[in-house]
């Protein structure tokens, strides 16, 4: 599926994201036309999603941030398609992932200070239809975060 | 600090970081010079940290990925340094988090598949120090949202 050439290129483009298609091409010593086709063929294939720029919250004032493990109630009807729809329409949750285990679904939620914390637990959180079992796991640090893949 | 079209611009950069100053100014009506200042202006105070990759895991062979909830069990006799530098040497463990709550550390566990991830759980995981109670769920998928823009 993959070849060399592709290989290389993600392998580049993975460790320095802010490089653009003549940035590659001159790196890897290539035609800036044949890495704009291989990177086209990617998008085409659907195993590059896509470029996109990564917001640093705790810069825009949002301090606290918490992972939500939720068990869901499976006796009801669509309760996790229900329970995703109403919580896509939270702004401060940034990341919605489903899981086979002991937890349902985990949110990822941002606030600004505990306060706001609070506010929105009770209020946007656990007013969301469906929730049989919640848990909290407050973030205290970032140990590593590596998004290269060893493709 | 910011207004409503900074939030405007981050929606967009966002899902596309590649676009030019006069693509991403079109998209919220503004001009190539002024998209531009505030394109820099974001960046230069740091809200903007750089760019990454959305690429899709399985279709390159990544077939499995786990959420690893880890408590120590044995704190004060392993320092918490040297549990956070035995995790973070593991190639396959991509993301270690500290954390308050029923666990002292989420992993973010990329493998090939369920025999590669048990690998990585027996060989590596379960060789740490100070390893005690876990709780392993398998990401059936993922959704990453825009935020508060």
């Amino acid at each position: 599926m993959l070849d060399d050439l592709d290989r290389r290129i993600l392998r580049l483009w993975q460790s320095d994201p802010e490089m653009g298609p003549p940035e590659l091409a001159a790196a890897l010593d290539l035609p800036a036309a044949r890495v704009s086709r291989r990177i086209d063929k990617l998008r085409e294939a659907g195993i590059l999603r896509g470029v996109g720029a990564v917001i640093d919250w705790t810069v825009l004032g949002y301090g606290v941030e918490v992972s939500l493990r939720i068990q869901l109630d499976k006796t009801a009807r669509g309760a996790f398609d229900r329970f995703m729809a109403e919580a896509r329409k939270v702004p401060e949750v940034t990341e919605l992932q489903t899981f086979l285990g002991r937890v349902d679904l985990r949110l990822n939620v941002i606030a600004r200070d505990m306060s706001h914390w609070q506010h929105l637990y009770r209020d946007r959180i656990l007013t969301l239809p469906h929730i049989a079992e919640i848990e909290a796991l407050m973030h205290v640090a970032t140990v590593k975060t590596d998004q290269t893949l060893p493709i | 600090m910011i207004d409503d079209t900074d939030r405007a611009i981050l929606r967009v950069v966002q899902a596309n970081a590649t676009l030019s100053a006069g693509a991403v100014g079109r998209a919220v009506g503004l001009s190539q010079p002024a998209a531009w200042r505030r394109l820099r202006r974001l960046r230069d105070a740091g809200i903007v940290r750089g760019r990454e990759l959305h690429l899709d895991l399985e279709k390159l062979g990544f077939g499995v990925t786990v959420f690893l909830g880890i408590k120590l069990a044995t704190k004060g006799r392993v320092s918490l340094e040297d549990f956070e530098r035995a995790v973070s040497a593991i190639p396959e463990v991509r993301r270690v988090e500290h954390v308050l709550g029923r666990y002292d550390y989420r992993l973010r566990i990329t493998a090939r598949d369920l025999p590669d991830f048990e690998r990585v759980l027996r060989r590596r995981i379960m060789a740490l120090p100070g390893v005690g109670e876990m709780e392993a769920n398998v990401l059936l998928s993922e959704e990453k949202l825009p935020g508060p823009l």
